[in-house]
């Protein structure tokens, strides 16, 4: 399996080709390193006027700070740092989209069926929650004071759906209570006009659930999914999209954990033309523990974009995140980035991060930014990896070779890739379901 | 007792330049407990023959015929030939994205026998062999050759032979890359099965250097797509004192 490492800067080339003057980004890239390395009159280390040309294994630099990015030449001034980016409630806050923006690049609008422009009037998805006896659900009016109380939205489709939303669903885990089941939220839709929905997911202090979002028909929906991970909590919240084909779904899922508190997210990606997710980990207070798992199988034509942010604000956090994906047939195309901003204060931080991804076939592209941002030296570990490799016929025939038939060489590929975090899920029956899925995506496939 | 016959093999590749003919009427027979060495210089296609034996797409055959007790293993796949019980222990075994050894082993053996092996002696089977091959048992948990240095890989194909126990091996350049320490352990593994009695070796080598572990009944020198000269042990202690010279001064080398 090639393996590469996705590393990008920004070089703010001016079209003569000359390093203009970086900035706010200064202040930024000088940190961690060495002193002296970086002014606003040359170029920043690594860099050439080419752009990237670091080697693949030389991704100190980004580590030490540099996290700017862009493609291309496109003039995208993104924030200093990620933990500086706008986060409102009002509309107008954000810009309309043009797509240049750093956060939707990736994202082709076109295919948004309106919910960057659209009022999202329309009536959202049913959601119908069952499971757990000892868990409270309610359906609340948009004048819920715990609404919005937890997060904020950080993007333009975000903020409209906060202010579209007609009723949210409201899941409150009581304190100190064990969930006695998993609580799975259906999410139906039965429509493609342009809605908004809320969820807050409220799990206090001591208490332990799994909460399963499980998203399916068609829809083309703007989503703020809030979600409160009380101090001692342990809750695991997992996201599943096995939406209609046509599908267009934009889901921001924010997460406040508190002290001690244990947060498991798992993302599960498989149908819908479009789906992107932005799930963010907020560690507010110390000894918390985070896990971000992903899983994404694009086939044909699916565009499927997950942006996370882990943010360590605070001393003596741990946070693990691993997303995987597998793409095949045209222009199948899957984007992971992944953010991880350790504070000034969050010293004693572990983090690590990973994106794998595997290409089945011809004409699929997949997009992996890893973006670690550092300001303490002080911690116990931070790292990235990220690796996109084919499964070509050299694989093939070195399976075959050992007289494992074609297709079965092909699967055992696949499965092997995947079942890691299936396994994170924990509920036996939506991993035999989901086990089942992934079959039917490699059937389709003609895997 | 089985018989791999080769019979007037003719085969060629495609490349930018179009088809270029590597393989010029090779006629070779191997029986079960038999070990023959085939030698050459660089660029004499006997990683061509290994790989057209096992069924590798980039090679074209466009003459000639091989034969497994007289079933025409040209017209199998892949697979099938895997399972009639030829193996090929590759000179660059690739690594696979995905799959834990354990369950590669596992699937690989399943597939060519036709059963999935007894549970308790298969995990014995597998352990026994890993420690003689000196492959560390952490080995099982990671990914088929994926971060393993060229020995390791070496050794995890033989530790395949000796598990898969097929009816012919094919070791293509298995000694290349090795250390003598790693050599050994490798040539002692494929002189274990052997032993067995059920297996006949096709060893591929370019250096002399194995045929001190692993000892051959006949020996063919391989050059420009053809076996130039064959004989007994002795031909390789000759090849090992005057090396390739006398053949490929006397054949024209194509490019």
């Amino acid at each position: 399996m090639a393996e590469t490492t996705h590393t990008e800067f920004t070089p703010d080339t001016a079209p003569d080709g000359e390093v203009t003057d970086l900035g706010d980004l200064d202040e930024k890239a000088r940190l961690g390193a060495p002193a002296g390395a970086v002014d606003s009159s040359s170029a920043i280390d690594g860099f050439t006027e080419e752009g990237e040309s670091l080697s693949s294994g030389d991704t100190g630099s980004e580590q030490l700070g540099l996290k700017k990015h862009s493609h291309g030449n496109a003039p995208v001034i993104p924030e200093a740092s990620r933990g500086e980016r706008r986060r409102s409630f009002d509309i107008a806050d954000f810009p309309t989209l043009t797509g240049l923006e750093e956060d939707w690049r990736f994202t082709p609008l076109k295919r948004l069926r309106g919910l960057h422009t659209e009022a999202l009037s329309a009536s959202a998805p049913a959601v119908e929650v069952t499971g757990a006896g000892n868990v409270t659900v309610e359906t609340v009016g948009r004048d819920d004071v715990r609404l919005g109380a937890s997060a904020t939205p950080e993007d333009r489709v975000s903020a409209a759906a906060w202010n579209a939303f007609g009723d949210a669903t409201v899941i409150t885990v009581p304190q100190e209570t064990v969930a006695d089941g998993e609580v799975m939220v259906s999410v139906r839709g039965t429509h493609a006009e342009a809605s908004a929905q809320h969820i807050l997911i409220d799990a206090k202090a001591f208490s332990k659930a799994v909460v399963v979002l499980d998203h399916q028909g068609s829809a083309t929906l703007a989503q703020n999914v809030e979600i409160v991970v009380g101090d001692g909590a342990e809750l695991t919240v997992v996201s599943v999209q096995e939406w209609d084909d046509d599908a267009v779904h934009v889901s921001s899922q924010q997460a406040k954990v508190g002290r001690d508190a244990r947060y498991k997210h798992v993302v599960v990606s498989l149908g819908g033309d479009l789906v992107r997710l932005t799930p963010s980990s907020i560690l507010t207070a110390p000894g918390a523990e985070v896990e971000m798992y992903g899983l994404y199988f694009a086939d044909a034509g699916q565009h499927l974009e997950q942006r996370l942010l882990v943010d360590h604000a605070v001393p003596n956090c741990k946070s693990r995140v691993t997303y995987k994906g597998a793409l095949q047939g045209a222009d199948a195309h899957t984007v992971w980035v992944g953010d991880v901003l350790i504070r000034k204060a969050a010293e004693g931080t572990d983090t690590y991060e990973t994106n794998r991804n595997l290409i089945l076939t011809d004409g699929a592209r997949s997009d992996s930014v890893p973006n670690l941002e550092i300001e303490t030296g002080l911690i116990e570990g931070a790292g990235h990896a990220s690796a996109t490799g084919r499964f070509d016929d050299e694989h093939l025939f070195y399976l075959m070779a050992r007289g494992i038939p074609e297709k079965a060489a092909r699967r055992l590929v696949v499965r092997g890739f995947l079942t890691e975090v299936i396994q994170q899920i924990k509920v036996p029956a939506l991993e035999e379901r989901l086990s089942e899925s992934v079959e039917r995506e490699l059937a389709a496939g003609n895997l | 007792m089985s018989t791999l016959e080769i019979k007037d093999l003719h085969v060629s590749i495609d490349t930018e330049q179009g088809n270029v003919p590597i393989l010029k009427g090779v006629t070779l027979t191997i029986n079960t407990g038999e070990t023959h060495a085939i030698m050459g210089p660089n660029g004499s296609g006997k990683s061509t023959l290994a790989s057209t034996i096992a069924g590798h797409p980039r090679y074209t055959v466009d003459s000639g015929s091989i034969t497994l007790d007289g079933e025409d293993v040209l017209s199998m796949s892949v697979d099938e030939r895997a399972r009639a019980g030829l193996f090929l222990a590759m000179q660059y075994p690739v690594e696979v994205p995905g799959v834990t050894m354990t369950n590669f082993l596992r699937t690989a053996k399943t597939a060519l026998d036709g059963e999935a092996p007894s549970l308790r002696h298969w995990t014995k089977d597998v352990k026994t062999a890993m420690a003689q091959l000196r492959i560390d048992a952490d080995f099982a948990q990671r990914n088929v050759n994926e971060g393993f240095s060229g020995g390791e890989k070496k050794r995890v194909e033989i530790l395949q032979l000796e598990l898969f126990r097929p009816k012919f091996a094919i070791l293509d350049e298995t000694d290349s890359g090795l250390d003598v320490d790693a050599l050994k352990v490798v040539s002692e593994g494929v002189n274990r099965e052997h032993s067995k009695g059920e297996m006949g070796t096709l060893l591929i080598t370019h250096y002399t250097r194995i045929l001190r572990y692993i000892k051959p009944d006949f020996v063919h020198v391989f050059v420009a797509g053809r076996i130039a000269e064959q004989g007994g042990p002795e031909l390789a202690d000759q090849l090992e004192a005057e090396g390739y010279d006398r053949f490929t001064a006397q054949t024209p080398v194509e490019a």
